[in-house]
């Protein structure tokens, strides 16, 4: 299995990137780390006429500190971002999740930004980066915009980043006050996708939960926020009922997917398994 | 057709190749590296993991093209004077059945063992997860790897995780083969 012909585009810059994706027309494909497109054109689920190479584009790969944010390139590969100290310092979700992805060959391949822009509903790092309301910079050849997480995942496998345009960056904010983080990930085998993944960060003051957030894996067509645990957490005694509680309403108004890891019944009754277990690890209780 | 220049196994390589062309098939086709072999062509299995300018990669999902400028070692390639110790464990532990899969297995354990140099029996099953053996050899590898480590680590002695290396080693280290003769 060999993917089938296409033209190849190795630009330097990320203008001359978006130059190649305009000259590419409808039919072009942006390659990052290829740990998910390479397989896809393999199986000639995807056949682009143009293939744009970003690994030779300077200045998308690392992670830099912005202030009152982190700022993590979109080239830079989960290996680089688990040994990055600024990732750990503040934003151990990130890190703890990616190691989760794969393999250590993929990860070695596999970057952060194609990760989130390829966008797989089962895939570990949407849901962390919705928990911690990341945002996404996304270049064209008119600018930059910045998207919230909220309105990043669109659809299946469709973000907000439309024809013509490229993830050049993803801003994480850093966090102030006594926060705690977890991603409680559920799979069979080793290296397979997540079945259902629970990312809960958690702030906690004076005993109590002051404010929570809960990204949900592979609960839907696209990650999403238990909101009603979020609400029911807000304000509550840190204490493992009350989180028990709030977790019971960890997939209410989602529609999971059936598939032949598990039923959407099965996903939701582990949406609250796992959100039980990561609020209150995130709690620190 | 695009120009690549690759060294592998230290030498450098110029050639021609089709965008399309997939590293593992260059190295086995053009460059004649027929010791990195396709398992699943899936990316699941890794028997076609190389090093790609030191890092592990499953050669059936990287271009040929993504690695102009490179340096590739492939399991042709990990020993430079005789056997790698990793090589060297592994022929010792018996850490292989059909074989089918070691070329993989060796080349993402050097590469874990260059992360973490005395891993614990559950750190090699998570280190070397991206590789699979269908003759499900796997008690054997781990104990390869760690023997491989200790070797590594050099005087063989002690290490965190209890594993002593016996002075001289065969097959029968296996427990299987030690229980049937």
């Amino acid at each position: 299995m060999i993917p089938a012909p296409f033209q190849y585009v190795r630009p330097t810059t990320v203008e001359e990137a978006l130059q190649a994706i305009a000259d590419g027309g409808e039919d072009v494909k942006v390659l990052a780390g290829g740990q998910s497109l390479i397989p896809v054109m393999r199986l000639r689920l995807a056949a682009p006429e143009t293939v744009v190479d970003l690994g030779r584009v300077a200045g998308l790969r690392g992670v830099r500190d912005d202030g009152d944010a982190i700022v993590i390139g979109a080239m830079t590969t989960h290996s680089d971002v688990l040994s990055d100290p600024l990732i750990a310092e503040h934003a151990p979700l990130v890190a703890e999740a990616t190691a989760t992805v794969a393999d250590r060959q993929v990860r070695h391949r596999g970057t952060f930004g194609g990760a989130l822009v390829h966008a797989d509903p089962a895939g570990d790092l949407p849901a962390v980066a919705l928990a911690l309301d990341a945002e996404f910079v996304i270049a064209g050849q008119s600018g930059r915009r910045t998207v919230p997480a909220a309105e990043f995942f669109v659809d299946y496998l469709t973000t907000a980043v439309e024809e013509g345009e490229l993830l050049v960056e993803v801003r994480v904010p850093k966090l102030t006050g006594s926060w705690g983080m977890r991603y409680e990930k559920f799979n069979r085998v080793a290296q397979a996708w997540s079945i259902v993944a629970v990312a809960a960060v958690v702030r906690r003051e004076n005993g109590r939960i002051a404010e929570a957030r809960v990204g949900l894996t592979n609960m839907g067509p696209t990650p999403l926020r238990a909101r009603q645990v979020e609400e029911a957490l807000a304000g509550a005694e840190a204490t493992p009922e009350a989180v028990a509680a709030a977790a019971q309403r960890a997939a209410e108004g989602t529609e999971p997917s059936s598939d032949l890891n598990a039923q959407a019944d099965y996903r939701q009754h582990l949406a609250t398994v796992l959100t039980r277990r990561a609020v209150t690890a995130a709690a620190g209780l | 057709m695009t120009p690549i220049t690759v060294r592998v196994d230290g030498a450098a390589y110029t050639d021609d190749v089709e965008p399309r062309t997939l590293l593992v098939h260059y190295l086995r086709e053009q460059v004649g590296k027929v010791g990195t072999v396709v398992g699943c062509d899936t990316s699941n299995c890794g028997a076609c993991t190389v090093h790609l300018d030191g890092e592990a990669v499953k050669s059936c999902t990287v271009l040929a093209v993504q690695a102009d400028g490179c340096e590739v070692t492939t399991i042709e390639g990990v020993g430079q004077d005789g056997l790698h110790p990793v090589q060297k464990a592994f022929h010792e532990m018996h850490g292989l059945q059909c074989g089918f899969c070691t070329p993989g297995m060796i080349m993402a354990s050097i590469d874990l063992l260059e992360d973490n140099p005395d891993p614990s029996d559950d750190e090699v099953r998570e280190g070397i997860e991206g590789n699979l053996c269908r003759c499900t050899g796997y008690q054997n590898i781990v104990r390869a790897v760690r023997h491989a480590a200790a070797e590594m680590r050099g005087g063989g002695g002690g290490s965190r995780n209890g594993h002593v290396s016996p002075a001289v080693v065969d097959t029968a280290a296996a427990p299987h083969v030690a229980v049937q003769a």
